[in-house]
């Protein structure tokens, strides 16, 4: 578990190239740093200034190796290599609000930008004006798009958005692909349609009542696109399996709201949020129910030495407990609250090294099997 | 400078109800949880069945209702078993709770906070402590962002 503290400042977005060696991230402000890895250290080599408000999302397309980056100045621009140095492209987005997340579809034919304004601008290259042209889906979006996935057939999206929903929809540009085959989410496929949406109106939730109750952060689709999981603001994690939509599994954590999450098996997932630490969930398919795998952090080493009784009485004072660690900071690795995850390696199925990026400008990678052996009870299935 | 400039009338209005795309809340559910049975309530009270009582007040919780006095009732009622039950007890009671049944305490917890009266608020704080050992930090976030409050 290697911890790179990149900047002081949060890391607002990060995203890394095909073989992992650059990783591009905003350091809060209105530019894009890529940097190199050489060894053990990270060296700056590019600085993309061209947005006028702060970059908040970046996506880097492996295949065809294009960044495309969105801010809150309601932009979204597509940059490409030329020699060693990045051009960037705008492209109109027709938005009135910030642009708030960004995402390559999986063939890198178009892109999906999530926005304040209540819609999802799905962008496509015209070949013959030689720009790229946006097309909007509006309903049933009620409140900023948070965030954004795709689903491995290159047409269904699915997007957490702040009025409470996760929904699935189609996102269909006949330009540029062939009409997709029927998928567990449904069949007819037309550009907008919503195929599945969460939530009190569309089907009741699991365990709990509080269905509907939290923006929805984070959102994912499984490896094999069959199922969707989402992180909410009151700390519930909810998964729900295409075909059997009526049956919702969530679990309302004790920990703090998460805000990303990713799928690491089909039946795993590794989320993290406001606590500062990864944590894996684990679902089960055929019961339908979403259970806390562990909490994925370096164990800390308490050192074991007597409290003499004046410490006791000094701990008693400041802290009212006598107890003998002395918890000056926060024993994750993470010192703030992580907002990104991204799989490294292995893919959403079989996932060997991810990595977070958070508010205190770090990153870092963990690695699944040292966690695997360092942790004990912890399994992923 | 223009006359309008020097009325502040225009400060009384509310610029979001002209909106047309203003966010309205879907509540169509139906007005069926009226609140726990005060009479029951108190007849078990008086047996000293406080588990029971505890069970039944925690039950039919008005969360979809928009009508104050109903809530304002069982809020009532529902904080006069808290504040009966003696400290020793409390953390059976809420052992005995489900995820939803911890959520739901925490809520009335916290309203029962709003409005301190004389010994309340230590009784409530002893309740709050056994509740987030059992609940945690999450279900404190979901009294925070639920938005059917009870």
């Amino acid at each position: 578990m290697a911890y790179h503290s990149f900047l002081l400042e949060p890391i607002s977005c990060h995203s890394w190239n095909k073989d992992r060696t650059q990783i591009a991230l905003c350091p809060n402000n209105h530019d894009v740093h890529i940097y190199k890895k050489d060894g053990t250290k990270w060296t700056k080599i590019h600085e993309l200034k061209e947005h006028n408000g702060q970059v908040t999302g970046i996506d880097w397309a492996p295949e065809s190796n294009r960044i495309v980056t969105c801010g809150t100045d309601r932009n979204a621009y597509v940059w490409s290599l030329k020699g060693e140095v990045w051009k960037p492209t705008l492209v109109i987005l027709r938005i009135n609000r910030a642009a708030r997340c960004v995402s390559w579809s999986p063939k890198e034919n178009k892109f999906a930008v999530g926005s304040g304004s209540r819609l999802i601008s799905i962008c496509y290259f015209e070949q013959e004006n030689d720009w790229w042209v946006c097309k909007h889906i509006k309903k049933p979006i009620r409140s900023t798009v948070l965030s954004l996935d795709w689903h491995p057939n290159n047409v269904l999206l699915a997007a957490g958005s702040c009025d409470f929903k996760c929904r699935v929809f189609s996102a269909y540009i006949k330009e540029v692909e062939e009409k997709p085959g029927p998928t567990v989410w449904g069949s007819k496929m037309p550009f907008g349609e919503v195929l599945f949406e969460s939530g009190p109106s569309g089907v009741s939730g699991g365990a709990g009542e509080g269905a509907g109750g939290g923006w929805v952060h984070g959102v994912c689709f499984s490896h094999s696109g069959n199922r969707l999981a989402w992180t909410s603001h009151d700390s519930t994690v909810a998964i729900a399996e295409g075909g059997k939509t009526s049956t919702i599994s969530s679990l309302s954590s004790e920990t703090l709201p998460l805000l990303c999450v990713s799928f690491i098996t089909e039946n795993s997932l590794v989320a993290a949020g406001h606590d500062c630490y990864p944590v894996l969930f684990v679902y089960d398919g055929t019961k339908g129910s979403v259970t806390f795998g562990g909490k994925l952090d370096v164990p800390k080493q308490t050192s074991q030495r007597g409290i003499s009784a004046r410490e006791r009485f000094q701990n008693l004072d400041r802290r009212a407990t006598s107890s003998e660690t002395t918890e000056q900071g926060l024993e994750s690795l993470h010192k703030n609250s992580i907002s990104q995850i991204s799989v490294l390696e292995g893919g959403k199925s079989k996932c060997s090294t991810f990595c977070t990026t958070g508010m205190d400008g770090g990153m870092v990678t963990w690695d699944v099997k040292s966690l695997e052996s360092d942790l004990k009870d912890l399994k992923i299935v | 400078m223009a006359k309008n400039t020097l009325s502040s009338r225009f400060r009384k209005l509310d610029i979001d109800e002209f909106d047309e795309n203003k966010f309205v809340d879907d509540h169509d559910e139906p007005v069926d949880n009226q609140g726990p049975d005060g009479a029951e309530i108190d007849n078990l009270i008086r047996q000293g069945d406080m588990m029971t009582a505890f069970h039944i007040a925690l039950r039919n919780p008005p969360v979809n209702t928009k009508n104050p006095a109903i809530k304002e009732r069982a809020l009532a009622i529902v904080l006069r078993v808290l504040t009966s039950f003696k400290s020793s007890d409390i953390e059976p009671a809420v052992k005995s709770l489900d995820r939803s049944g911890v959520d739901l305490l925490m809520k009335y917890i916290y309203r029962g906070f709003e409005k301190p009266s004389d010994n309340s608020s230590a009784i409530l704080l002893q309740w709050h402590e056994k509740a987030f050992a059992v609940g945690g930090l999450g279900s404190i976030v979901r009294v925070l962002t639920a938005r059917k409050t009870v």
